[in-house]
């Protein structure tokens, strides 16, 4: 199993984010939390990602507890950090180096891979993303659109067996959304393991064979992208859909809506 | 904005903000110019971390006023052979004389000494101890900044940090620099989007007091929000699995310039040292 999660508890100062969370991922899935904002799938990320521990629980990555002890140990760490990558849904977090060329080589020169294979893999990403005429540019002084490509680069650079995504097509437009969804369709044959994040229903069918609903910080359910679709009434009670009221000739009427495609 | 009659606190702060942010540009522009073609940026980062920091060290050991002058003049025309632009270095400078002048100027009246001029209204003397004081302290201030402006502007500052852990600076310290550097910026971005946000949203002038109490909630709410954007830069950092080395593309090398440089810095700071003693 690539993730066993126990009992998860996770609390920021008053505010609990996750209430007894038990779930399970298999190697090669693609997998969708879902919930609306404040649902807990950031923190749940971060879980899953070794940057927070649970308050109380249990969180297995391929058997082995993931514990501050246990990253602590270098080589279990860099083995991990090699293994999983994730995306932050704020580009401007991922963002600190000086060139764009810089910092997507920061992650493969921080697991000391060798500064030749670091050149050639970030030339192969930077074209595969079609951001090489960014190369030279200051990070910071991008357009969103074109920050969340280079995040994306910097962590896909590394190949990880696991991807993390944090709400991977905010801030893009609708055709830079259907090229990153292309992307990470195709991504590795699709035999790796990708997780995102979202509240967004249009494109779940491509990016998931799972889906993991979560409300308040609580799993309140678990079932294929086309039976989320169709339960109207979990769909409303998560706030994934809400009422739109819009006029049709003379007269108003309602229906659910969802933000991406109709359900 | 800029110098309106009448203008208060929240306008100055705001003034104050817009000018750091411009400075932060700067540093953006540093990143370029470090990678020219210049003579100190084709030295081994090494160097001219051992080799600058000597001068510093000279200028402030120095007991001579000329020792000291020598060395900011090397130091200006080393600029001057990497090609800094005048428009970098001389803000600096201004800064540098400013806050160091407000610290000097006491020492001009308050040194014990022989007096030079009397000044009448208020009853005090300039001494000459006390020029002297002020003169030592501006001009190894002014020496060492224009120093540090050498290293910091022809250097990726991500090379600094490699050599000073080459140099077995505390990994601690060095990553605490790595984060200071993106958190300044973090903190510029994040007050210049506030009060470009609060400017959108005020309509007619606030009343003193109310710019006032707008102005210190703003800088509470700024430094919480900066504070929570670095800690998750600090995450993303570790997620791509960094551990506080620091490990950069460009692989630090030895030639037969760097060591002609190092010596020649090791010569100069040496002779500062033993002039000025």
């Amino acid at each position: 199993m690539l993730f066993e999660l126990d009992g998860i508890y996770y609390r920021y100062q008053r505010q609990t984010a996750l209430t007894d969370l038990s779930l399970t991922i298999a190697e090669g899935t693609r997998v969708a939390l879902l919930g609306a904002n404040g649902s807990g799938k950031s923190t749940l990320l971060r879980i899953l990602d070794g940057l927070y521990f649970p308050d109380s629980g249990s969180v297995r990555f391929r058997g082995r507890e993931l514990t501050e002890q246990n990253f602590a140990d270098d080589a279990f760490a860099h083995e991990f950090r090699r293994q999983v990558g994730l995306v932050f849904q704020n580009p401007d977090v991922q963002l600190f180096n000086p060139t764009v060329f810089d910092e997507v080589a920061f992650g493969p020169l921080q697991l000391r891979l060798p500064r030749s294979e670091v050149r050639d893999r970030v030339g192969e990403i930077l074209d595969r993303l079609r951001i090489t005429h960014l190369k030279d540019r200051i990070p910071h002084r991008l357009s969103g659109g074109e920050k969340k490509r280079v995040a994306l680069a910097s962590v896909l650079v590394l190949d990880p067996a696991v991807l993390l995504l944090d709400e991977p097509t905010s801030a893009l437009d609708p055709r830079s959304q259907s090229q990153l969804i292309d992307l990470l369709v195709d991504w590795g044959g699709g035999a790796k393991s990708v997780i995102t994040a979202t509240h967004d229903l249009g494109d779940l069918e491509d990016i998931a064979d799972r889906c993991f609903v979560l409300d308040g910080g609580q799993l309140v359910a678990e079932a294929p992208p086309a039976d989320v679709l169709r339960d109207a009434d979990l769909l409303r009670r998560t706030n994934l859909v809400h009422a739109h009221r819009h006029r049709h000739g003379g007269e108003f009427h309602s229906h659910p809506h969802v933000h991406g495609d109709e359900v | 904005m800029s110098g309106r009659p009448g203008r208060r606190f929240g306008s100055f702060l705001q003034h104050t903000i817009e000018s750091l942010y411009d400075a932060t540009s700067r540093v953006m522009y540093a990143e370029s110019i470090s990678r020219d073609t210049g003579l100190l940026q084709s030295l081994d980062p090494r160097v001219k971390l051992a080799g600058l920091l000597a001068w510093i060290l000279a200028a402030a050991l120095s007991a001579k006023l000329w020792v000291i002058a020598a060395i900011l003049v090397l130091a200006v025309f080393l600029a001057g052979i990497s090609r800094l632009p005048l428009a970098l270095v001389a803000p600096v400078w201004v800064s540098a004389l400013t806050f160091t002048g407000a610290i000097a100027v006491p020492a001009i009246f308050l040194t014990p000494g022989s007096s030079l001029y009397h000044v009448p209204i208020v009853d005090w003397n300039v001494t000459r101890q006390g020029l002297t004081t002020a003169a030592y302290l501006i001009s190894r201030v002014e020496t060492s900044a224009t120093i540090v402006l050498l290293l910091v502007f022809t250097t990726p500052w991500t090379h600094v940090l490699k050599a000073l852990r080459i140099f077995r600076v505390p990994i601690v310290l060095v990553v605490v620099l790595g984060m200071s550097f993106r958190y300044i910026l973090l903190l510029l971005e994040t007050a210049s989007e506030m009060f470009e946000s609060r400017q959108s949203r005020t309509v007619g002038k606030l009343s003193g007091d109310d710019q006032r109490r707008l102005a210190v909630s703003s800088v509470g709410v700024l430094i919480t929000k900066a504070y929570q954007l670095s800690g998750e830069v600090f995450l993303a950092m570790h997620s791509r699995g960094f551990r506080g080395e620091v490990y950069v593309l460009h692989e630090f090398r030895m030639y037969r310039r760097d060591w002609t440089a190092l010596a020649l810095f090791g010569a100069l700071a040496g002779g500062a040292a033993w002039a000025g003693h």
